[in-house]
């Protein structure tokens, strides 16, 4: 067990963690904003999936990793419209509409990868960029810091940094009072001429660029390629690190943190005789613990205020 | 009553009709040989008796996973955990007829029993972390998903596997646990008469039995439920337990009537093809076989389609989402309906008019 923690300990295991947050905090965090809007949007694994072939395509295209990050947000952006359409101007079940595009993604990107390059699975002949690492100055010398916090992909510093700017956006600006008046009760917020459509459209808009930037980092950083149902599950687990964040940037930070942290336990304790199966399931298993203990304790608070009316 | 139905009836053959048009397109855009691809796409599966057969048996494991989620659905219990009670379900079917030894008929019915329990099982956390709780049952049942996949490989692998067998897999079943097949020329199993008998079985708890009330109520409105005296938390918890077992059955029949001995080492994805089923058949039981058939159609067409073409089979993902997405909008053909109903109230308002007006002359 003693080799246990030395992997644990290790700068090596820090990066890891931090790399493999990334996706789950991105989607995390539009998560966040759509439900402080009060529209829930589960269709961040189909979103991210989407995000990650368009991520490929497009830079193989352009020839410019940039590109393809522009277009993996755009096309990310896209679909959190069209669930928005579906949502708000035809009143499709959100639930539903989500449902239907993560149905969608996972064949339409299998689909679409064929058409565009005659892969099949995987995108091995599409010559793909791969957006760039970043090195630290100073930092990257310090030891332990240096190799936990620099050299990081791109998109994994621009995932920290949104969790700022969601705090700023939600608690700082106009508009963030507004997403947040909307979800708290969308009727009293029409009653002081707040659009409920306008500002749930932005909200979901929004949430869809996070998870086009996770998609993008999926296929442009964290792999260089776009492989079929490369997501796993991330957009899923996003959405119980955003239930347990408690509504908070900074709570949906450490629930991604926490999450991310199980994943890259679960590709280290590969290395011991622990049955595969066992440590494939610890990220899963985590997150159920933890919506536990979260509705517990939303449990037990509401019935002390139940018990206090009483008194 | 019948303009409703006549107008579910008509928005949804708009949503399939398309969602038709649009893989009408798509192949037209994508193909050398459209019309080549349209033809084996639409109408492979009735050319011969083997593609039809492979339409009736996918229609199989279809109808399982439909009436689960049409359960779990009708009571408003978001729980998507068909997919992983379904393989669950044949972990532990297969668990049941590597160990014992029964004789025919016997066995397979234990099978069965066994695998709806085991699915019953997995998606009786959710159910229990919901009514217990509140905790929210779509996030959990989809973790339970891959934690029952995970599990179920773990089963699998170390205590049913066939080390002799190339790949990974488990011994091969005795034949007395495989369900006869009963079209020569297909693999078309007797688990369709099981699925077709499920239908009815759902159907006469949800519409002729107390507890199929309670459940409906509370999808109507679970506050109502509650005041009128219902157990919404036994609802809960039990209208998501049937939809497990329903899918664990599902997965058990499959598995028993199509393979010689376990090999799924994915999740099957009949689960999310069940919320496709049970979302078209508007969660009525009897509408699903119906489904199920049409669903199944669509993925056989698109097979043979994309065997003999240059057109991948995954466009029927495409077709599918937009059929969804189109079916559950309320607000589609909202205005033609509106104006039907409109029309209808004048009419009526005008037959009063006159007759009063004849009873005041008489």
């Amino acid at each position: 067990m003693g080799s246990l923690f030395d992997i644990i300990f290790s700068a090596n295991f820090g990066y890891a963690v931090l790399r493999v947050t990334t996706p789950i905090l991105f989607a995390s965090l539009g998560a966040l904003i759509s439900i402080k809007a009060g529209v829930v949007n589960i269709s961040m694994e189909g979103t991210m999936l989407t995000a990650a072939l368009a991520g490929v395509a497009i830079s193989a295209y352009t020839g410019s990793a940039f590109g393809g990050l522009v277009g993996a947000v755009v096309v990310g952006m896209l679909l959190g419209l069209l669930l928005a359409y579906f949502a708000l101007n035809l009143k499709t079940d959100i639930i539903l509409a989500a449902i239907a595009i993560n149905l969608m993604a996972s064949g339409g990107t299998v689909f679409g990868l064929f058409v565009i390059s005659g892969d099949r699975g995987i995108s091995s002949s599409l010559a793909s960029k791969v957006l760039p690492r970043i090195q630290i100055p100073i930092l990257h010398q310090i030891p332990v810091l240096g190799p936990v916090f620099s050299n990081h992909n791109v998109l994994t510093y621009v995932a920290f940094i949104s969790v700022a700017l969601v705090y700023i956006l939600l608690y700082k600006t106009p508009l963030g009072l507004r997403i947040r008046a909307v979800g708290e009760n969308a009727h009293a917020a029409d009653s002081v001429g707040i659009s409920v459509k306008k500002t749930q459209y932005i909200a979901l808009i929004m949430s869809g660029a996070f998870a086009g930037f996770g998609g993008a980092f999926m296929s442009m950083g964290y792999v260089s390629w776009f492989s079929t149902n490369m997501i796993a599950g991330r957009g899923f687990i996003a959405l119980a690190a955003e239930a347990l964040g408690m509504g908070r940037p900074f709570g949906v930070l450490l629930t991604s943190l926490l999450f991310g942290s199980a994943d890259a336990l679960a590709n280290a304790l590969q290395a011991f005789r622990i049955p595969s199966e066992f440590v494939q399931m610890v990220p899963y298993v985590v997150t159920i613990i933890g919506l536990v203990v979260y509705a517990q304790r939303k449990h037990s608070a509401a019935q002390k205020v139940r018990q206090e009316d009483r008194a | 009553m019948n303009k409703r139905v006549l107008f579910e009836t008509i928005r949804t053959l708009v949503a399939i009709g398309v969602a038709l048009l649009l893989a009408l397109i798509i192949i037209f855009s994508v193909s050398d040989e459209p019309g080549y691809a349209l033809e084996r796409f639409l109408l492979g599966p009735v050319t011969n008796l083997r593609n039809f057969g492979n339409v009736l048996e996918m229609a199989i494991p279809l109808i399982f996973t439909g009436l689960a989620i049409s359960v779990m659905f009708m009571a408003k219990q978001f729980n998507l955990g068909a997919e992983g009670g379904f393989f669950f379900g044949a972990v532990g079917a297969t668990a049941l007829v590597l160990t014992f030894n029964l004789p025919p008929v016997i066995l397979p019915v234990a099978a069965i029993i066994v695998g709806a329990l085991a699915g019953g099982l997995g998606s009786a956390l959710p159910a229990v972390l919901k009514a217990r709780m509140g905790a929210s049952e779509l996030v959990s049942s989809l973790m339970m998903n891959f934690i029952l996949f995970w599990l179920g490989l773990f089963i699998i692998n170390n205590y049913f596997r066939d080390a002799m067998a190339g790949a990974m897999a488990s011994h091969r079943f005795p034949d007395a646990a495989k369900l006869t097949r009963i079209l020569p020329g297909t693999r078309l199993h007797f688990g369709i008469f099981i699925a077709l008998a499920m239908v009815v079985v759902v159907y006469l708890f949800l519409y002729r039995s107390r507890w199929g009330y309670a459940l409906r109520m509370v999808g109507l409105n679970i506050r109502f439920a509650e005041y009128s005296g219902i157990n919404t938390k036994s609802v809960i918890l039990y209208s998501q337990i049937i939809g497990g077992m329903i899918a664990g059955m599902g997965g058990t029949v499959e598995l028993l009537g199509m393979y010689p001995r376990f090999t799924w080492f994915q999740l099957p994805g009949y689960g999310w093809d069940g919320v496709i089923v049970a979302i078209m058949a508007r969660n009525n039981p009897l509408l699903v076989p119906v489904f199920a058939f049409f669903l199944a159609y669509l993925r056989i067409g698109a097979d043979i389609m994309a065997r003999v073409t240059d057109v991948p089979s995954e466009v029927v993902a495409i077709i599918q989402g937009v059929m969804i997405m189109l079916v559950t909008a309320e607000r589609l053909l909202a205005g033609w309906r509106h104006r039907m109903v409109v029309k209808e109230k004048m009419k009526a308002a005008e037959a009063a008019e006159v007759e009063g007006g004849g009873v005041q002359h008489g």
